[in-house]
């Protein structure tokens, strides 16, 4: 139940509504235990993409410059949406993998935890 | 035949003709339709001469003090310039704290002015909507004083001329600007919370300790008369707040639930908004007053225990994020610099890794987190810039739809782990930085689903600059920030190399050798 008190009927559309992106859908990625990059990116990008185009052209531009980036074991990743754990195939595309707008895929790399394992 | 002398006004008499004698109650309209705005909140107000006004200050007065001060502070500004008072600061890193203040806080006094002159019109009694008009002039000097100390920086260093035309675009701005979005589109009464209640008494100074503790110690003699100018506005201020919410919870038991609302809401906004404030302290004064921690401490832990202490007799209970802003203490400052520095590209001010005997301080002043989390990184940044590969993220953020930070802030409890938290409202997904922010959302989702995130408006082609082509063949979404932003290139990247560090060594080498 919404608190919101007004004088007069308030309602407005959402600023970040998928409508909005000509096609394409918001996702977050984000590296855990990997702070270095202070905070997950965000793309816009249409729902056909690969997910393997996210890893070999996004992911690897912007996580390469991290030592670990190297030292990855791909089988062993775990990678979760939001909270919840999920399975994600390279070679299908986001919405085949149910990625959704505005989604956030975060993923975890076993034992590699950042520069002398502070988590950056 | 004897003259008659009228008998000289007393002040409490020639107050009361002074403010309270000058309202009157409307008749040719009913006064709650001259005065829609204090119902509609909830706040229920029986008696509006009960209002206790916190300081007896007619207009007459006012503006004798205020010219008087006025006269001093420029006195002050205009010895500092015309003495080049800008080559006595620190080191020419002080500057880039001026940067960030001005591109931060100026505007949004400028919106401060604005939101109490709202107030003033739309409160009922007397002795609230003068307080709230000369609120409303004092915030208005600020900005204008503000403005007038740094701008004379602005002949000799780059990055302080499009802080206006930067304000509402550029991304790190833009939780400044929600916080008082926010505040300004509430109701009077939640305005008086937020603004005059949560940010005035409860946070303002730890924003005075960096800025005029902080210019003072670095040399700063303008931007520090600035602060000392303003300072007995602030104590005003602060009255006014206090006494605002004294006497909601005075009139109506009702009134209590919802103004602990706000204070639990008011709270977090300010201290998700002092994040970089505290960033100022613990890495950008080349001379360092006291740790963002220690200032934690004492302005907010002790001083606001002992608020909360004084309030509880109303009901008041503390508000609900005091303790994982303690927590956090040990945390945001690193996390907050981090961020800054990744992205040399896209700030108007430098970013720099601290000199090994600055990185000591911080271990010494951040016993419990410093060594173990933060301070390997800046040690691998370093030998990364010195090998020709200074970091320089090219990414977009993620931010929170509430406080608009970027989402960087750890899980309460796990240093090691990013805090998300994240809501489904009319089919769509929002995410936060904290269960604060969710909560926020979920009270008023209507209100910040229309939130301004610099990213987003970006990638849908909102933030292009004049005479972009939209139809051209590569045209690509948000390509072009740097020039939507009039982002100045000399006032990019790290400090080492930039060209304010060379014209400070340069100018004052003038000035002391031959």
């Amino acid at each position: 139940m919404t608190l919101l008190k007004t004088l007069a009927p308030y309602d407005f559309p959402s600023s970040d509504a998928v409508e909005n992106y000509a096609g394409r859908q918001l996702l977050y990625i984000n590296w855990e235990r990997h702070r270095m990059f202070s905070r997950p990116f965000v793309l816009a990008l249409p729902p056909e993409t690969p997910f393997g185009e996210i890893i070999d052209t996004h992911m690897t531009d912007c996580f390469s410059y991290h030592p670990d980036w190297a030292q990855i074991d791909w089988s062993a990743v775990q990678w979760l949406n939001g909270s919840s754990p999920v399975v994600l195939d390279r070679d299908k595309s986001l919405a085949d993998n149910g990625i959704g707008h505005k989604d956030l895929i975060r993923f975890i790399t076993p034992g590699l935890d950042g520069i002398a394992g502070s988590g950056y | 035949m004897d003259m008659k002398v009228s008998k000289k006004l007393g002040l409490k008499e020639r107050y009361t003709m002074m403010t309270r004698d000058l309202a009157w109650d409307t008749t040719f309209q009913p006064m709650d339709k001259v005065f829609p705005q204090v119902g509609y909140e909830g706040i229920k107000i029986h008696d509006w001469d009960k209002w206790e006004d916190p300081f007896r200050l007619t207009m007459d007065a006012y503006w004798k003090y205020q010219a008087e001060k006025e006269r001093k502070l420029y006195a002050i500004l205009d010895a500092f310039n015309q003495n080049n008072g800008h080559l006595s600061v620190t080191d020419a890193r002080y500057i880039n704290v001026l940067k960030l203040f001005l591109g931060s806080t100026p505007p949004l006094e400028l919106m401060a002015a604005r939101g109490f002159s709202m107030v003033a019109r739309q409160m009922v009694g007397a002795g609230p909507r003068v307080a709230c008009m000369m609120q409303s002039v004092d915030e208005y000097r600020h900005f204008q004083t503000q403005i007038h100390s740094i701008s004379n920086y602005n002949k000799f260093y780059n990055g302080l001329d499009e802080f206006a035309h930067q304000q509402s675009r550029m991304w790190y701005l833009s939780d400044g600007k929600s916080f008082f979005d926010d505040a300004i589109t509430a109701g009077p009464f939640e305005f008086m919370v937020a603004i005059g209640f949560a940010f005035e008494y409860v946070l303002t100074n730890i924003l005075f300790v960096p800025f005029i503790s902080g210019a003072a110690y670095n040399g700063d003699m303008a931007a520090m008369t600035v602060g000392f100018s303003a300072q007995s506005d602030e104590a005003r201020h602060m009255t006014l707040g206090l006494e605002c919410i004294k006497f909601m919870l005075e009139q109506d038991p009702d009134n209590l639930p919802i103004v602990q609302r706000w204070i639990d809401k008011w709270t977090w906004r300010g201290t998700r908004k002092l994040a970089s404030v505290g960033m100022m302290m613990d890495y950008m004064l080349p001379k360092r007053i006291m740790s963002f921690k220690e200032a934690w401490e004492i302005y907010f832990e002790q001083n606001g225990t002992a608020l909360f202490t004084d309030l509880a007799r109303y009901g008041v209970k503390v508000p609900k994020c005091f303790g994982q802003t303690i927590e956090e203490k040990e945390h945001i400052t690193h996390q907050s610099w981090i961020g800054f520095y990744m992205k040399p590209d896209a700030c108007p001010f430098h970013t720099w890794i601290p000199a090994p005997d600055e990185l000591d301080w911080l271990s010494e002043k951040y016993p419990n987190t410093f060594d173990k989390y933060y301070r390997p990184v800046l040690e691998h940044f370093d030998k990364q810039e010195k090998a020709g590969k200074r970091f320089n993220n090219k990414t977009q953020p993620m931010n929170c739809q509430v406080c608009v930070s970027t989402i960087k802030f750890n899980e309460p409890g796990d240093p090691m782990e990013m805090c998300f938290r994240e809501t489904v409202y009319k089919g769509e997904k929002f995410h936060f930085c904290s269960d604060h922010c969710k909560e926020i959302f979920e009270d008023e989702p209507e209100k910040y689903v229309q939130t301004f995130i610099s990213s987003h408006a970006a990638l849908q082609g909102k933030c292009e600059p004049e005479g972009s082509d939209v139809n051209a063949h590569d045209y690509r979404p948000g390509a072009r920030m740097h020039a939507y932003w009039r982002m100045d290139k000399r006032a990019t990247g790290d400090f080492n190399g930039s060209e304010d560090q060379k014209n400070f060594a340069r100018w004052r080498a003038q000035a002391t050798k031959n």
